[in-house]
């Protein structure tokens, strides 16, 4: 071995001499061209990445967690671009991270505002082709012939990212799984009718909302569903918070002021107001029963 | 509809025609498109029966949506008195025509009525009090032949009664004849081809008012400018089409060109290169190859508007169907917000019928609301038996290859129904889908029964949504 060492010695030390300068010249142009084309990245992003899900869901309306991250950062605001999966702790801290206010995070989730069922709005027509609501929406006024309600088409069960929204084959109206769902807002864009609103999950999850979308006077309302919102207006009456406004011939509530009383679910005589996840109570005894 | 009954009726076609008739029939000779089309059972049942008035309604619903563009707005109050052809309705923007009273009456309200989607339009009621014509308007059956107008004259009668394409679309007529300064009309193409299975009013318009159509199309000459006109008009009326040549005799300026069976030939460019061999480029309309196509009762309607000042009261309206007797298969005027109810009434709709068309079995829309009253553009309703209206199962797509063979635009109607369900607007609109015209050739046609047309009109509403929001951001 040495033997062979000593005779090729030489060699070796060309062979490293050249290596070495070859690697020197690479490195001191490497270093140019990085100096060159250096991309300045905003370090924020990487620290908003890390406080993210990480599931690139889409559900925000990105592509992905990182398009989410720059563009918080680029907008300056989490305002229309923020995470609806991600809990209020790390939303407080993506604030502090963007320097602005965290902004309202109360957890939201997916109401259907119809109720036009198989008994509510029987079907006067066959729509043959499952196609899709948006183009359903195009032809003709829906089975039950409410031109607000819902076509059960499932465009918004095709447009989940979280899986949780499916169509009630009993009812053909589409559900809201509350645990899956995240609020993200995805299945109310792909609504052609905005029967789907985001509303506050509510204390315990409890929620008061009128669950009919008809624009319509109530004769003709009535005349297509049992379950209809006819825009008579006593709600709105009988309301101690003014958080129920009747537009159009309906009713809305705005969830921000509607404190749970449940007095115009009672009220309507239509029973288009839903109250959901609230105790039941029994008639014989009339206390409630804590949780 | 049995074979032999197929046979008669084909024999009812052909018979009466003098061998002189035929010689120069034969001598026009026969034309067609040359990409894609197919070739949809004809079932011209009503072709043979003359057409009948309809009863007047007691009360008419007249939609402010008559016409393809913006609604019209109501000129009439509730309890206004209305004589038979006053104005009812006024344009409102430049899409748009002028509606006018079919019956005459009392205003009872101005209301929001479905129509036959379900979906509520702004609609005139009606009540109905006998029959009286509106004083500007010559109900007489004469045929007034001197043309007074001049072009300006003509495109603003059109306008002011209202005169909408009568061929399904419901196209303000006079903005077609609205012309540029750089434009120029070389062809005045008069759409007989009538391709849709089923109808049978342009044949029946063609036999029964000939002499007033062809005046129509003199008419139009004037408004358009254009040297010469051209009847395209399907071989399977050979009747109507011997009616015309015999009529166009003193007439050098109009010319009959038959044409071979082939759907869609009644749509706009393809009936184009049928009789001209001209293409019309996407996206743009006839006069840019320098022609204007109208349909032939928009020709009669077109000189009843010009010699009389009759406005668009009613519809012509071909009732037939599998699913109902042959002999009830008819062809009738209907005043304009007839109630759909009444006339099914008066067909005797059986307990089978599935569905119900308004328009032609291809292009024309299913009822969905049968409380729905007559409008301009009712070219037809058809009554489809349960076992007909059924969709097949719809299997997988094999790569035939019929669709695109069958497309008279030259798309792969297989490659857009993929790229619009999967929501690959870009690559749809890369494809062609925007210049789709939803004649339903690929469906029609697709052995695995795929829903081909119903997913390129998802695509091409979203994609023109798409282009559309891409223009406002610039």
């Amino acid at each position: 071995m040495i033997i062979l060492l000593n005779v090729s010695m030489a060699v070796l030390w060309k062979a490293v001499l050249i290596l070495g300068i070859v690697g020197i010249i690479a490195a001191v142009v490497l270093y140019f061209i990085a100096k060159k084309f250096q991309v300045v990245e905003d370090p924020r992003i990487d620290q908003i990445c890390e406080l993210l899900p990480g599931a690139n869901c889409g559900g925000c309306g990105f592509a992905g967690c990182r398009n989410l991250a720059e563009t918080m950062v680029a907008r300056g605001t989490m305002e229309g671009c923020s995470c609806p999966g991600t809990p209020k702790e790390k939303n407080d801290l993506i604030a502090a991270i963007l320097g602005i206010e965290a902004g309202d995070s109360t957890p939201k989730v997916a109401v259907v505002r119809c109720q036009g069922s198989c008994t509510n709005s029987p079907a006067k027509v066959a729509y043959d082709s499952e196609i899709s609501c948006f183009f359903a929406n195009s032809l003709y006024a829906g089975e039950g012939l409410c031109p607000n309600g819902c076509l059960g088409c499932g465009d918004c069960v095709k447009a989940c990212n979280f899986g949780a929204i499916t169509i009630n084959p009993e009812t053909k109206l589409p559900e809201v799984n509350e645990d899956k769902c995240v609020g993200c807002g995805v299945c109310a864009k792909g609504c052609p009718r905005g029967v789907i609103e985001i509303r506050n999950k509510g204390p315990k999850n409890r929620r008061v909302y009128v669950a009919c979308n008809n624009k319509e006077k109530g004769a003709v309302a009535m005349k297509n569903c049992k379950a209809a919102c006819i825009g008579c207006g006593k709600c709105a009456k009988v309301c101690p918070f003014e958080a129920i406004t009747v537009e159009n011939n309906l009713a809305y509530i705005d969830y921000t002021k509607c404190k749970m009383c449940k007095k115009c679910v009672a009220e309507c005589p239509k029973g288009a107001i839903v109250a959901v996840n609230f105790p039941v109570v029994n008639p014989q005894a009339p206390k409630e029963t804590k949780e | 509809m049995s074979e032999n009954r197929i046979k008669e009726l084909a024999g009812e076609l052909a018979g009466e025609i003098s061998k002189e008739i035929k010689r120069e029939i034969k001598s026009l000779g026969k034309k067609t498109f040359h990409m894609g089309g197919v070739h949809p059972e004809a079932n011209k049942f009503a072709h043979s029966k003359s057409v009948e008035t309809f009863p007047l309604p007691d009360q008419a619903v007249v939609y402010m949506t008559q016409h393809l563009g913006a609604p019209a707005k109501p000129v009439v109050q509730k309890g206004d008195k209305v004589k038979v052809g006053q104005l009812v309705g006024e344009a409102s923007g430049f899409v748009s025509a002028n509606i006018h009273s079919p019956i005459s009456g009392t205003v009872n309200r101005i209301d929001m009525i479905a129509d036959i989607t379900g979906y509520k339009r702004p609609a005139v009621i009606i009540d109905r009090e006998g029959d009286e014509w509106d004083e500007s308007i010559d109900t007489s059956e004469d045929i007034v032949r001197e043309i007074k107008l001049n072009k300006e004259e003509i495109i603003a009668r059109m306008k002011d009664r209202g005169i909408v394409g009568l061929g399904g679309a419901c196209f303000p007529t006079h903005i077609k004849y609205m012309l540029k300064p750089e434009q120029k009309c070389e062809f005045l193409i008069v759409n007989a081809a009538e391709c849709e299975p089923y109808i049978s009013t342009d044949n029946r318009v063609m036999l029964e008012r000939t002499e007033q159509c062809i005046i129509g199309i003199e008419i139009a000459l004037i408004a358009s400018g254009a040297p010469q006109a051209i009847i395209g008009i399907e071989d399977n009326k050979p009747k109507a089409i011997a009616k015309l040549v015999e009529a166009t005799k003193g007439h050098p300026r109009i010319k009959v060109q038959p044409l071979n069976i082939k759907y869609p030939q009644g749509a706009e460019k393809q009936l184009i290169k049928a009789i001209t061999g001209r293409s019309v480029p996407n996206g743009a309309l006839p006069i840019s190859v320098g022609c204007i196509v109208n349909n032939i009762t928009t020709m009669y309607v077109l000189y009843q508007a010009v010699q009389k000042n009759k406005p668009i009261v009613q519809a012509y309206t071909t009732i037939s169907g599998k699913s109902i007797p042959a002999e009830q298969c008819k062809n009738f005027r209907i005043r304009l917000g007839t109630p759909i109810k009444a006339i099914m009434d008066a067909v005797g709709i059986p307990e089978d019928t599935g569905k119900i068309i308004a328009g032609g079995p291809m292009m024309g829309k299913a009822i969905t609301n049968i409380e729905a009253y007559a409008g301009k553009g009712m070219s037809s309703l058809l009554f489809i038996s349960e076992k007909e209206a059924a969709r097949g199962p719809i299997r997988n797509c094999t790569r035939c290859g019929k669709c695109v063979q069958a497309c008279p635009i030259g798309l792969e109607p297989h490659r857009l129904h993929a790229l619009a369900s999967q929501n690959r607007l870009e690559e749809c609109e890369q494809n062609g889908i925007m210049n789709c015209i939803e004649c339903g050739s690929c469906q029609f046609i697709c052995p695995a029964n795929r829903p081909i047309l119903d997913n390129i009109r998802v695509g091409k509403n979203k994609t023109g949504a798409m282009i559309r929001a891409r223009a406002t951001n610039k």
